[in-house]
């Protein structure tokens, strides 16, 4: 069920101003793709048109082609709304909704698009990807407490339960651990490593590290100078990234000489 | 700090006098007993005392300051004593009007006040049913009227105009309207019907009409500070969900604002609930129970004060206790509005758990 | 298992965002139209009264000089109004954001709340029943003694129904909203700017003019105009209070005194009939543009001054 991404010729803008320039890239299914590089490189705008999600800032606009598994995520004909479905994301700071209980949050992208559950196969859903967050063992006996009640990095699981209980082929996720404390930040991580088993990852970290510890492949995002466009500057095996990229500025970055 | 405090001042006061701590607690006393004895002697009453305590008391505190501290201290001292005269001037009539409305209306409110009206009733005490029932009934027609438009249009405001013109026009033409005076809210809805309907139509929902044009920018304005309040993050990971925009904002934005919005709604009511003005002229008033939103004049308790006095009859004071009953009945459901805004605040605000 | 559909953006689902966005979007210009609808039935309801007669303006010749004497009214009222309110409200902002110790401070805040809570209505029976007649010694007083002051000219009143008692009620009425912004602004101050001028040594009052007040001014014209423009069109108070008979002076305290737009509509509406209430919705209009301007000095103010504009 997981889907692999090609990217090609993407144009980002923000009004006039384009952010993000020429970027080509294949991401491979069931696999952890991790995007790094220098703040304000682009590369969270990036993975926000991965999903249709930078079209909530007013102006944002692409050029270009996503195609995942062949279809066209910017085809005039598609609905944003269902390439969010297909496409699910993790943000940056966890967010359950305050005012429904655990329970209710991960069943919040089943029932706020209508679907008619018994409550016996909302039971299974629930657990089924509280199970798949790794959290399930921690949360059983309180599922009607409210998401908030959890501690940061609980509630950062449970935000991925929340993604991947409406099933999604891709999840996308946004520097996930950047707020939580290293415990948490690990098991997040060991959560990213079964995940793939079944779900076509892309994450951006700031965290070389992290991205060293749970990607196959890694892009490397830069701009050239404050105020010109960000660029796809390398992508390659993990692997090789860290030990023998092609370009210097990939090269540069990684060994911490700027950045 | 409270080392500092009660440590031998000896050390910090380099040079020159400092009044003890208690210096005004004493200024006030001694101020409060001479001028009671001044006051005593040349008979005087209360308020004539006050001020002449009050005066007492920021010369002699600001005199006693200037003679052992220094010019500056006095200063000091003369400010913050006027600061608290100020206060209690600014007080003094709430608690005078609190204790004439609790006083004199007490006396009043018996079980026939609350359920009698006025039908028939000549220089008797009756009742106000009707009143608070025209009042009910006006203030929820015009809650009806304006708690759909001013949340639609607050969720216009945050969640699709922006920073758009319109937008812009609508938020300063609030504004706007939080400074219409209630007589000219009245007298619009009077002009209204009177072309709809023909010259003269007094009734019930023109009061609704006129009020929730009072009330709307207060609940436009209470509304859309709650939604801004929502953080972004919540809508992003509802559409991240393929939530649509508009379910969104009704099934996560609206239920997060919650209870800000009830607590603004409320608040609103609390507002022009005691508004009498707008329905003296459109709403008019009777003696006998009216509850026919759409049909003839309707009593309401604000007008039903009003007119206790202006129209007091041979006995003026069996109305003008009615009308101290009514008023202290009119404060009561205010407050009752205004306490169950804060607590409607914290019930439906988001849990946290723990 | 989700079998994928992105090819058909379902038109259901679309419906939904374009009828919840037009509502939204009918809603405000909802509140547009209120608006206009008031000036312009005002308007329609009030022009007969542009060619009205003296039978119909209660002596007046034409319009202007009918409701020239209610203008002039209000405007004193108001003026007096805020002349007392504001030192008050200040004292009252200043005790709340700097003097009072913490819990002193939430109390007077639910005080001025309560204050701000009691209907007008009983504001006006408050200071017909209580304050006005306490207030006849004192006119009394300052009329034998005080007379060569303009103000408390001609024969004093002897049931205590002047402007000057309207006034005192109005000011008490605008208190509240006065101090509410500008206790805001007060607590609002730069704690750095605070502490600077502590540091130099002032005193709390030096603390307060040199950081405090400067920092607040626009906000205190800004809240004087909004409690002026609630005074000026405030009416139960001053229609209980004032003994009005419709002439222009500035004796504060005697028995003839100038009616104001609203109490004047408010004492006259329900007895006025044809085109005596034509010229009576007519003075509302004017009542509406004078608030309106007033209203609209204060947002300007305010949002002149409003920092982070650049």
């Amino acid at each position: 069920m997981a889907k692999s991404i090609d990217v090609s010729d993407l144009n980002i803008y923000y009004g006039d101003f384009l952010a993000v320039e020429n970027v080509n890239m294949t991401v491979t299914a069931r696999s952890v793709t991790a995007l790094i590089g220098p703040s304000g490189c682009g590369k969270s705008t990036f993975l926000r048109t991965l999903n249709r999600m930078h079209e909530v800032i007013p102006g944002a606009r692409v050029q270009g082609k996503v195609l995942v598994d062949g279809q066209s995520l910017y085809d005039p004909q598609v609905d944003p709304v269902e390439v969010r479905r297909m496409v699910g994301m993790v943000f940056q700071r966890p967010n359950p909704f305050p005012t429904m209980s655990i329970y209710e949050n991960v069943l919040a992208g089943l029932r706020l698009n209508n679907k008619r559950l018994s409550k016996s196969d909302a039971d299974t859903v629930v657990e089924r990807s509280l199970q798949g967050a790794n959290l399930w063992n921690e949360v059983k006996e309180r599922l009607n407490k409210p998401g908030m009640s959890l501690s940061g990095g609980q509630q950062q699981r449970l935000c991925i339960a929340r993604a991947i209980a409406v099933e999604p082929q891709v999840l996308l996720m946004d520097e996930p651990c950047s707020a939580l404390d290293p415990i948490s930040t690990s098991a997040v991580e060991d959560l990213i490593h079964e995940l793939k088993e079944q779900y076509t990852i892309v994450i951006v970290t700031h965290n070389m590290q992290q991205a060293a510890r749970v990607s196959e492949d890694t892009a490397f995002f830069n701009l050239s100078a404050a105020g010109k466009p960000g660029r796809l500057v390398e992508m390659n095996p993990t692997k090789k990234i860290f030990s023998v990229p092609d370009e210097e500025a990939t090269e540069a970055y990684i060994s911490g000489r700027f950045g | 700090m409270t080392d500092l405090d009660t440590a031998p001042h000896t050390a910090v006061a380099l040079r020159g006098g400092h009044l003890p701590r208690y210096a005004p607690a004493i200024a006030g006393i001694v101020a409060i007993a001479a001028g009671a004895l001044i006051g005593i002697t040349v008979h005087w009453n209360l308020a004539g005392i006050a001020i002449l305590a009050a005066l007492l008391y920021i010369v002699g505190l600001t005199i006693w300051s200037r003679l052992v501290e220094n010019a500056r201290r006095a200063t000091d001292r003369l400010v913050t004593a006027l600061v608290w005269v100020a206060l209690s001037l600014a007080f003094i009539p709430l608690f005078s009007l609190l204790y004439e409305t609790v006083s004199k209306g007490a006396g009043a409110i018996n079980g026939k006040f609350l359920t009698w009206t006025m039908r028939n009733v000549i220089d008797a005490p009756g009742g106000i049913y009707h009143a608070i029932v025209g009042t009910l009934l006006i203030t929820l027609a015009a809650t009806v009227i304006a708690v759909p438009v001013g949340l639609l249009s607050a969720i216009y405001l945050v969640e699709y105009g922006g920073p758009s013109r319109l937008a812009r026009w609508i938020r300063f033409l609030v504004d706007v309207m939080t400074g219409i005076p209630s007589i000219v809210a009245g007298l619009f809805a009077y002009a209204l019907f009177s072309l709809i309907i023909g010259p003269g139509t007094q009734f019930g929902i023109g009061g609704g009409v006129a009020l929730s044009l009072l009330m709307i920018p207060i609940v436009v304005r209470s509304t859309e500070e709650m939604l801004k309040l929502v953080p972004h993050d919540l809508r992003e990971a509802s559409y991240a969900l393929g939530v649509p925009k508009w379910k969104t904002i009704v099934k996560v934005v609206l239920p997060t604002a919650m209870a800000g919005i009830i607590t603004g709604v409320t608040l609103a009511i609390a507002r022009v609930i005691g508004e009498t003005a707008p329905l003296l002229i459109i709403c008019g008033s009777t003696d006998s129970l009216n509850t026919n939103l759409f049909h003839g004049q309707m009593a309401s308790l604000p007008v039903f004060i009003y007119t206790s006095y202006t129209q007091a009859g041979a006995n003026p004071e069996i109305l003008q206790n009615m009308a101290w009953g009514a008023a202290l009945v009119l404060i009561v459901i205010v407050m009752v509005l205004n306490i169950l805004a804060r607590v409607a605040g914290r019930f439906f605000a988001p849990k946290t758990g723990h | 298992m989700s079998n994928v559909q992105t090819k058909t953006g379902s038109p259901k689902r679309r419906l939904g965002d374009l009828v919840f966005a037009n509502l939204t979007l009918a809603a405000g210009v909802l509140i547009l139209i209120a608006l206009a609808g008031v000036a312009i039935f005002l308007t329609v309801e009030g022009a007969p009264a542009l060619g009205a007669g003296s039978s119909d303006l209660s002596g007046h010749s034409n319009f202007l000089t009918y409701v020239a004497p209610l203008v002039f009214g209000t405007l004193l009222a108001a003026f007096i109004a805020l002349l007392i309110a504001l030192p008050l409200s200040l004292g009252v902002a200043l005790a709340v954001s700097h003097f009072a110790p913490r819990r002193v401070a939430v109390l007077i805040g639910y005080v001025v709340d309560l204050l701000a809570a009691v209907p007008s209505v009983v504001y006006g029976l408050w200071g017909i029943l209580v304050l006005g007649p306490r207030l006849i010694p004192v006119y009394a007083w300052l009329s034998t003694h005080a007379s060569w002051i303009p103000f408390f000219g001609g024969t004093p009143s002897n049931t205590g129904r002047t402007i000057l008692t309207a006034s005192i009620v109005l000011a008490i009425m605008i208190i509240p909203i006065i101090t509410a912004i500008t206790r805001e602004i007060f607590s609002q101050t730069p704690r750095l700017n605070e502490e600077a001028a502590l540091a130099l040594g002032a005193t709390r009052w030096e603390m307060v003019r040199l950081a405090v007040l400067p920092y607040g001014r626009s906000g205190i014209v800004s809240a004087a105009m909004l409690g002026l423009g609630r005074a000026l069109g405030e009416t139960m108070a001053v229609a209980l209070v004032l003994s009005a008979s419709g002439v222009v002076t500035f004796h504060l305290i005697s028995s003839t005194n100038p009616s104001t737009i609203a109490a004047n509509i408010a004492l006259t509406f329900a007895d006025a009939s044809g085109v005596q209430r034509n010229a009576l919705i007519a003075s509302g209009l004017v009542l509406f543009l004078i608030t309106f301007i007033v209203h609209f000095s204060a947002r300007a103010i305010v949002a002149r001054s409003e920092p982070g504009s650049k």
